[in-house]
């Protein structure tokens, strides 16, 4: 990727080049809109100077003696259209401004975010593993924000200023050098206070966002884990907790309002402060006659036209600073690398037995960390292998390297005779159904949650998958049936009813080889009777891979593996493993043999 | 800071709290206006009640109200001194004079700057202070609240009032009420001396304000329905990235990157359309003030020019006229504009304000009895006399229960889900009130004892333990807020967490995230036995957790449930085989009442329901079922 050296402010601009006529559009209209703004005092002047044409005699100890009117209403007319005329245009490039500026920045924010959220789709596990969902949604929402008020406001407004100052300058010199002087004396002066005190509470503000979130934290934890509190009685603690967070943010809070409380009078003041001193320095010189009342006038507007965009010089440094960090962290997702990309010349895989393989495998996330060590399995064809193993024990691992969501450090993972790294990842993907353990589904029908995999099935493809995964009799109980909502990850509905729907999903998807992550939260005896039924279903005639949690997928596989450290440390059917009084037969002591027990105690003796 | 060019940016609005705006809006989808969002501002009984609030203030309130006054009045008699001196410099050389006009607009500019830095300090305490108490009282309301206000409410909604609403009920009685009554107080001060320099300019000059003020009525009914689009659009486009990057495990192995992107796409479209159509009409304000502003400022020059060719305007005072008005119009345009603009901010607030409300009007459903017992030293014995109990209205869901436990027993409960096993133990910590009955402990009424006494000697253990962030050591003690550390240690002993404790990096200082996350599920479950044991407790309750762990860890957790269960009442709902075989006494339940109790050899004997669902349970699925349920011709 090009540019990842250029300053990041670049890099930014960089991204509005497809949109270089609009801005080009902007800052035309910018142009067009400081000539109108800079035109009106002109004209003003020229009414008071032109327009009334007052001629004034006046005596030896200065008072006046007499006043020549020679005006005329043609001329106030004239100038009264051109003013008129000025706003008017004035309007329309104003407008055009906000509005080209707000569809750039707009436009960019755009490309950022479909531009994250495909990068994101495309990072492999080893990315999501390590970020956090709170992180990437501040670079996806408030640091696109930034990104658009630096290309959309910052930019174009600064151009504007520096034209608007420029101009405005350059025509007070032309009318009085020294008033001029006086009036220009206080620009940078306010230019540089409010961008120093803007850089300057910064800090100050990124820790009351801070503060902010460290007090929905509180709050949220307090809120979840109500029974806790409840249960303990700890409300006061929790309290205390919350008022210190509270108090903290009511200091640093307070801390900006003092800065605030004399920065903003400070401005105000100096603004009345140039007026006042540039009438009483333009005063003289029409004393002296150096100067013409008009002139006083248009000195006066300027002064009124110059305040605002002067004074905004300061939000436009803080929205450069933010660019700056806002910019840093978006690069970063975009920037991240995905550990699992097609090969270059990968072609479609093409399974048509299933046999899988997994040639003395080793992997690590890290090169000093190993998670697998020379695990070698082979299934044949519409075998069922099933994972046993401790927690960490490398079960899950083995299964992720099989669609590619990790890429092995060493040895090889092939199907049919392919090693998974010279497909497509899609196809390989295509070919492989995953039923996870977490079942994650989305906010939408349940429908479209069967078919999340399979946009285009039908709705009778949906119902038969749903038989199939024993949930449709469930769906048809729901006042909605198929178009019951799913809430967030699936919450209206109860473990055993979610997975029944993760299945029916992947049936739908009908692949070859599957995984199935077997859930471990407990369920009454008729869900667990179904999930079973409906996995057999899933299973028939396809090789399976089960991270096993029950007794009966265990004893129903071809082969038994299991797990410790990430190393395969035995292997075979459960009568065999039994006996041979290993890990395995502990795992069955501690774990399964409740059911095993009771079967007993249900079998005729 | 007046900066309304930010107004499209919605997304900073809620900051955190905006993600759950989607989840207000039902299923988040933008089928209609989010009316919830438009408040009245004409409600006057939420604004009498939102008024007492400012009291503790007032004083501070009025200094602040007299200095807005000082400043306008410094900022707008700026133009008259200005207008009045010009006529001066005109008339005559009288630098005497100049000078004096010339030291007035430096010591208004140094008034202003006084009664200003008076108003933003005291203004910005106020608000401050505001909010810190509203936020506290709104925290400590909830903390009274019951758990059935729990049980109905999302979290995520319920943050939201502490969040984003006490936040815009407090912008709306300082900022909100203070800019508008600044700018009315401005407005009045600016009319004043327009007039006080001459009536007719005045007249002339203010005669375009109707139109503009016609015009922002209009416009703000449609930029509010404008801006509450940009708000949805903005929260679907970020709950959408929400849903993807946390689903990105389903999306990547089922593929569905392209119809996902294709989604999103249109969201994001969405987004940008409706923000685009919100600053066209933000962008329509500035050309329309632009526009009257200078027709009143033509009509100041015309009539001037008419007064002083018709000879009835002193031709000194022509261009010192010109000034002033063009002055004054320059800056009465910007408070009218405010003050419309203000409107919409505070009808939102209002709708916040109306929220906030909503929470501090709810009653706690269990308060403490009138001169409630303190429950001191407890021996152990809880007696269920006939209770009846429901959470919703003429559903019941215990009936006629009745039970009693010796001090030092463990009593399993067992039964399927929807049995009632969880309300039994929620009613024993009077977490909810009972319809019907009376529980006791050590023959005394739960209703008439001090709640925090009973929860002393009282711990409880949850299926799915919920951990604070924050270090170890702090967890633990959260069961007794004056557990020394030394203590923690034993109890974590005790318990079998402090082999697992002792191998983290910072032993009990490791720092927990949110929820424990950074534990695994087994090992959470130790560190809330050590929270509870450590609470010394009488009387013991305990939903045992169903999640799988580890070998390890199981066989640890079978240990520490007999350390956290010997020598207390123990009530526990039971999942594991050897627990229930442990228990004193096994309470079978079904549909809110006792159906058996009894040793498991006496139940077993028994035959009867709970043999039945006792190989139900522990019998793996399939065993039973397939012959009987499937295969009938099958035998055994």
């Amino acid at each position: 990727m090009t540019g990842r050296n250029m300053p990041i402010h670049l890099r930014l601009l960089g991204h509005a080049w497809p949109y270089r006529w609009l801005l080009l559009l902007t800052l035309a209209a910018t142009a067009a809109t400081t000539a109108m703004q800079v035109a009106t005092p002109q004209l003003l002047k020229f009414a008071v100077d032109t327009g009334f044409d007052i001629t004034n005699t006046y005596n030896e100890s200065g008072e006046i003696i007499d006043s020549v009117v020679d005006g005329n209403m043609g001329t106030l007319a004239l100038v009264s259209v051109l003013l008129l005329a000025a706003a008017a245009l004035r309007g329309v490039f104003t407008y055009g401004q906000s509005y080209l500026g707000e569809k750039m920045g707009q436009s960019i924010a755009y490309d950022f975010r479909n531009q994250i959220f495909d990068h994101l789709q495309h990072l492999s596990y080893a990315y999501h593993d390590n970020s956090e969902i709170g992180q990437i949604m501040s670079r996806a929402t408030q640091d696109v924000e930034g990104v658009r008020m630096f290309v959309g406001m910052a930019v174009v407004r600064l151009l504007s200023i520096v034209a608007l100052v420029g101009v405005s300058a350059a025509f007070m010199l032309s009318l009085n050098v020294k008033v001029a002087l006086v009036a220009l004396a206080f620009m940078p002066v306010i230019a540089i206070q409010s961008g120093a005190v803007s850089l300057w509470m910064r800090p100050m503000w990124l820790k009351v966002q801070d503060l902010h979130g460290q007090i929905s934290t509180v709050l949220q934890e307090n809120l979840t884990g109500m029974r806790v509190v409840k249960a303990f009685s700890r409300e006061e603690h929790e309290q205390e907790k919350f008022d210190k967070k509270a108090q903290e943010l009511f200091d640093v809070s307070f801390r900006t309002t003092l800065i605030q409380a004399w920065n903003n009078p400070t401005m105000l003041s100096l603004w009345l402060l140039s007026m006042g001193l540039v009438f009483w320095v333009g005063a003289r010189e029409i004393n002296a006659g150096n100067m013409t009342p008009g002139d006083m006038v248009a000195f006066q507007v300027y002064l009124t036209l110059l305040q605002m965009p002067v004074r905004m010089l300061g939000f436009i440094v803080n929205m450069f600073a933010r660019a700056h960090s806002a910019g840093e962290r978006i690069f970063e997702i975009l920037d991240a690398e995905s550990a699992v990309v097609d090969a270059p010349g990968a072609k479609p895989i093409d399974v048509t037995r299933g046999e899988v393989e997994f040639d003395d495998v080793s992997f690590g996330y890290d090169a000093a960390t190993s998670v697998l060590q020379d695990v070698t399995i082979h299934a044949q064809p519409g075998e069922m292998i099933a994972l046993l193993g401790p927690t960490g024990s490398g079960k899950s691992t083995v299964v992720n390297l099989l669609p590619r969501f990790y890429d092995v450090t060493t040895g090889a993972v092939r199907i049919d005779g392919q090693d998974v790294r010279d497909a497509t990842i899609d196809s390989l993907r295509e070919a492989i159904g995953i039923v996870q353990q977490d079942v994650f589904l989305f906010p939408a029908t349940i429908r479209d949650n069967i078919r999340y995999g399979h946009p285009e099935a039908t709705d009778e493809e949906v119902e038969v998958a749903a038989k199939a995964a024993r949930i449709h009799d469930f769906i048809e109980s729901m006042p909605d049936k198929y178009e019951t909502w799913v809430g967030e990850r699936g919450s209206t509905l109860s473990g055993g009813q979610r997975q029944r729907v993760a299945i029916a999903r992947t049936i739908l998807l009908n692949p070859r080889v599957l995984v199935f992550d077997d859930s471990t939260s407990s369920v009454d005896m008729r869900t667990e009777f179904l999930i079973q039924e409906a996995l057999n279903n899933l299973m028939e005639g396809r090789t399976t891979f089960v991270i096993a949690q029950r007794l009966r997928t265990v004893q129903q596989a071809d082969q038994i593996i299991v797990l410790h450290d990430g190393m395969i440390v035995e292997r075979g059917k459960h009568d065999v493993l039994l006996e041979a009084g290993g890990l395995y037969r502990e795992i069955y002591d501690l774990e399964l043999r409740d059911q095993e027990e009771a079967r007993a105690a249900v079998e005729p003796s | 800071m007046g900066m309304w060019h930010g107004g499209t940016s919605a997304a900073g609005w809620g900051g955190r709290g905006s993600w759950d705006s989607v989840g207000r809006g039902g299923r988040g989808r933008a089928d209609g206006w989010d009316y919830e969002e438009l408040g009245n501002l004409y409600d006057w009984a939420l604004m009498k009640r939102l008024l007492p609030y400012l009291a503790p203030y007032k004083g501070r309130v009025a200094l602040v109200l007299i200095a807005m006054v000082g400043t306008a009045l410094a900022q707008y008699s700026q133009p008259f001194i200005i207008g009045k001196g010009l006529e001066t410099a005109i008339r005559s050389n009288d630098l005497g004079a100049l000078n004096t006009v010339g030291i007035t607009l430096v010591g208004l500019a140094i008034f202003a700057w006084i009664t200003q830095v008076v108003v933003q300090l005291l203004s910005g305490w106020i608000a401050q202070k505001l909010l810190y108490h509203l936020r506290n009282d709104v925290f400590a309301h909830m903390q009274k609240l019951s758990l059935s206000f729990y049980d109905a409410e999302e979290v995520g909604r319920v943050m939201s009032r502490l969040t984003s609403d006490v936040t815009v009920m407090q912008e709306l009685l300082t900022s909100g009420m203070l800019n508008v009554l600044t700018d009315i107080a401005g407005l009045v001060i600016v009319v004043a001396f327009m007039f006080l320099l001459d009536a007719q300019l005045a007249v002339v000059s203010l005669s375009t304000v109707p139109i503009l003020v016609l015009f922002m009525a209009i416009w703000q009914r449609y930029a509010q329905r404008a801006f509450i689009r940009v708000r949805l659009a903005i929260a679907q486009v970020n709950s959408n990235i929400n849903q993807n990057v946390s689903g990105i495990r389903v999306v990547q192995s089922m593929r569905r990157e392209d119809v996902n992107l294709k989604e999103f796409g249109q969201l994001n479209e969405e987004n940008r359309q409706s923000n685009l159509y919100a600053m066209r009409l933000q962008a329509s304000v500035m050309p329309m003030v632009e526009i009257l502003s200078t027709i009143s400022t033509v009509l100041v020059v015309v009539f001037i020019g008419i007064r002083l060719f018709n000879g009835t305007l002193d031709p000194s005072s022509a261009a010192a006229f010109a000034l002033a008005f063009v002055l004054f119009i320059q800056r009465f345009f910007t408070p009218i504009r405010d003050i419309v603009l203000q409107y919409t901010m505070l009808q939102r607030a209002m709708a916040g304000a109306h929220r906030v409300f909503e929470v501090l009007d709810t009653k706690p459903e269990i308060v403490d009895a009138e001169d409630p017992i303190e429950l001191g030293d407890v021996e152990g014995r809880v007696d269920f006399n006939h209770v009846n109990f429901e959470y919703l209205t003429d559903v019941p869901v215990l009936r006629d229960f009745d039970l009693h436990v010796a001090p030092g027993e463990t009593v399993a409960l067992v039964g399927h889900t929807g049995a009632g096993k969880t309300s039994v133990t929620a009613l024993i910590n009077r977490s909810y009130e009972i319809q019907g009955g009376t529980i006791e402990i050590d023959g005394k009424d739960l209703t008439k004892l001090v709640r925090k006494s009973l929860t002393r000697r009282m711990s409880v253990v949850l299926q799915e333990p919920y951990l604070f962030s924050g270090p170890i050591a702090e967890n633990i003690r959260y069961g007794r807020l004056d557990a020394t550390r030394e203590e923690i240690e034993q109890v974590a002993e005790a318990v079998g967490a402090s082999e697992f404790i002792e191998r983290l990096p910072d032993g009990y200082d490791a720092e927990l995230k949110e929820g424990g996350k950074n534990l695994s599920i087994g090992q959470r479950q130790l560190i809330a036995f050590a929270r509870a044991v450590v609470a010394e407790p009488r009387i013991i309750i305990l939903d045992e957790a169903t999640a799988h762990v580890d070998t390890q860890t199981e066989r640890i957790i079978q240990r520490a449930l007999k350390v956290v269960l010997a020598n207390r009442t123990s009530f526990v709902i039971a999942h594991r085989l050897s627990t229930i075989r442990d228990a004193d006494r096994i309470v079978m339940m079904r549909n809110g009442e006792i159906v058996e109790i009894g040793t498991h050899d006496e139940l077993m004997a028994n035959e009867d329901v709970y043999a039945d669902f006792y190989r139900m349970t522990f019998t793996s699925h399939g065993d039973v079922a397939d012959e009987v349920m499937f295969d009938p011709t099958a035998t055994t």
